[in-house]
């Protein structure tokens, strides 16, 4: 494992997503949902990405499979640019994507095999009809679920049967990344450890490499190699995952660590929490300088004029604040 | 005497399928100034527990059984002029959703003041004192601008803490809380239970915590039920259910949460699916599921047992071993 998990299989440079808001009659306003985010992925590496919600976290997936065009930035899959057309076409037939919400990301008028055969049938992958059902099972199977389910539809099924119909499908065109955007947060607790488990399994035997999204710290704790947390459309910090848990650097994480309900009275009742003031501003009207300088209990005046660098303190742990050093002695 | 005492509840659900018995045969008491944490999946019946209490129950569901005593006073049958006094006044409620548990059409100050009107004799201006004051409480900044905004102008966690101002306003002795930070981000669930622990010392009244998360019970709670199917399968203090399940489901719940430590290696999750209420099986209904599952729990239901003191389940197995575990250390002593 230790060989494969060097090179970076996706290079992600300054990538930004503006969304055109319209504010008043006649005026729009950018949004930047996602700005000047820089990270790579290493081949047969999980890389978790947190924040709360409208921190840009989603966007970020879903513009690095360009469902939204990026306004900025470059994509480098495998050490090549995706940029045309015919790059995307192929980049999309080794990257693909598992969605939130297992209910409404499964046509209902479509059977379970015609939804997992729809990439096959999108990119043409299977010569023959038999060809094309092989492979279904085979894919059901990955998952674990039954071949006669291949003739229901996606109603017939529970909300944890649902998203393994969604890996299913994402695992269909035999991809080697995966976005997995919060993909168990959906879920029961003792589904959601069933459906980690495989999403650790299928990493396993078939050498996939993930951007797994979610908002429950504990999760990505358990599934990540390494963690980005983001705040407003920037990263904050990005570092290995124990190291990120154990000594988080930047203000937010901190909080952002010290908030997770720990499943144990005792140190619960022992846990301080580092509380934050107010509410995320709004991404229209975003602070100058560091983003999170309005929460942040050591802002100075330097995080109001510039926004502090994405830059390496350690091996291997990214950080973007001007006050690093002074805080962390 | 204890504030609520809730007794072989039984409500049931009339659809076209059937009978689907949500909550069969619960009971638990709840003492003054304590936190009650209810735990389970979805369709465990945690909430549908919390909407017969109140009585809010769709349509199609009614109480078949049991009771209900607040402060000794039987709720159960009592009718609809009673619950309007309870309501409100002695037991409130929150909802998980704080997006759509507020009138979009309606300023957050009047939905706080008609609240408060219609519970109290307090005139307008009284009124809207209070709901200042209320405001105040739960730590919303500008009260008075806020009273005059509508409820899309408030983020989520400024809503939930709006409603919990409303719940809070007529001092209620209960609070129920149906997984109220479900909705919210960490850092902002953080700060609501934060709020809500602070408000319960400092008011002394007594919170029903209904949620999914661990996490949130082992911060809050003073005593956990673990429901599963409509009815309980294990009771008792927070140290001794977190630290000494006797229940193979909520063993299975423990071992399904990722910790801090479990990186790196595989979780071990509950089997297959929840329950289909409609057709529930003669015995134990976690048996299906249940790895350690002998042939006792298929022919027949476990009632409740009590362990000690502090601590009671249903479950076959894990009640005799530690019974016996307890009578081996008790002759040792």
């Amino acid at each position: 494992m230790a060989e494969t998990k060097n090179a970076p299989l996706v290079d992600i440079r300054h990538l930004k997503k503006y969304f055109n808001i319209t504010v008043g009659a006649f005026q729009t306003k950018p949004l930047k949902a996602v700005d000047d985010v820089s990270f790579f992925i290493n081949k047969g590496e999980t890389l978790g990405l947190v924040g709360e919600s409208g921190c840009g976290k989603t966007t970020v997936g879903r513009t690095i499979l360009q469902l939204y065009k990026p306004t900025g930035g470059e994509i480098y899959y495998d050490g090549k640019p995706v940029k045309t057309k015919r790059d995307l076409k192929e980049f999309r037939t080794k990257a693909t994507m598992v969605f939130q919400d297992p209910y409404s990301s499964l046509n209902p008028r479509m059977t379970v095999s015609d939804i997992i055969a729809e990439p096959l049938d999108v990119h043409d992958l299977c010569k023959t009809k038999e060809e094309r059902r092989e492979r279904v099972l085979e894919l059901m199977n990955y998952v674990g679920l039954n071949s006669e389910h291949a003739s229901r539809y996606a109603h017939e099924f529970s909300g944890g049967q649902r998203q393994r119909i969604g890996i299913a499908r994402s695992l269909a065109v035999d991809p080697e990344f995966i976005v997995c955007d919060e993909p168990v947060s959906a879920l029961d607790v003792s589904i959601q450890a069933q459906v980690i488990n495989m999403f650790d399994e299928l990493q396993d035997k078939l050498g996939l490499t993930y951007l797994f999204i979610a908002h429950d710290l504990l999760v990505v704790r358990h599934i990540s190699d390494r963690i980005a947390v983001m705040y407003l459309g920037k990263m904050v910090e990005l570092a290995n995952a124990k190291e990120i848990y154990d000594h988080p650097l930047h203000p937010y994480s901190k909080s952002l660590i010290s908030a997770v309900p720990v499943p144990d009275p005792k140190i619960a009742r022992a846990n301080v929490r580092i509380a934050l003031k107010g509410d995320i501003p709004s991404p229209l009207n975003a602070p100058s300088g560091c983003p999170f300088r309005t929460r942040c209990q050591y802002a100075c005046d330097k995080c109001a004029e510039s926004m502090p660098e994405f830059k390496e303190v350690s091996a291997g742990h990214f950080v973007a604040c001007h006050r690093t050093a002074e805080i962390n002695d | 005497m204890s504030l609520l005492e809730v007794k072989n509840l039984q409500t049931s659900f009339f659809t076209d399928a059937g009978e689907v018995r949500a909550v069969n045969g619960v009971s638990f008491n709840l003492e003054r100034g304590k936190v009650l944490g209810i735990v389970g999946e979805s369709g465990s019946g945690k909430s549908v527990t919390a909407y017969s209490i109140m009585q809010i129950l769709a349509d199609t569901g009614k109480i078949v059984g049991g009771s209900v005593k607040l402060d000794g006073q039987e709720l159960v049958g009592a009718g609809e002029k009673v619950m309007r006094t309870v309501r409100g006044n002695k037991i409130s409620i929150i909802f998980q959703d704080p997006m759509t548990s507020l009138n979009p059409t309606y300023t957050i100050g009047h939905q706080l003041m008609e609240a408060i009107m219609l519970h109290t004799d307090r005139n307008k201006q009284q009124a809207y004192e209070r709901a200042v004051e209320m405001l105040k409480l739960v730590n919303v900044n500008e009260p008075e601008r806020r009273m005059k905004q509508y409820p899309h102008e408030h983020s989520g966690g400024m809503r939930q803490r709006v409603m919990i101002a409303m719940a809070l306003a007529c001092e209620p002795d209960i609070l129920i809380a149906d997984e109220p930070t479900t909705a919210l981000d960490v850092t902002i669930q953080a700060q609501i239970l934060e709020l809500m622990q602070s408000l319960q010392r400092e008011l002394g009244m007594a919170i029903i915590m209904i949620t999914h998360d661990l996490g949130v019970v082992a911060q809050l709670c003073d005593e956990v039920i673990v429901m599963y199917a409509g009815s309980i399968c294990e009771q008792g203090t927070a140290d001794e259910i977190f630290y000494h399940p006797c229940h193979e489901y909520t063993k299975g719940l423990m071992r399904s949460i990722p910790s801090v430590d479990s990186a790196g290696t595989k979780l071990k999750p509950i089997t297959g699916t929840p329950i289909d209420l409609l057709n529930m099986p003669k015995g134990c209904p976690f048996a299906p599921r249940c790895d350690a599952a002998m042939k006792i729990c298929i022919q027949q239901r476990c009632e409740r047992m009590q362990i000690n003191d502090d601590h009671a389940a249903a479950c076959w197995m894990n009640v005799k071993a530690a019974m016996e575990r307890q009578s081996d250390e008790g002759e040792e002593a």
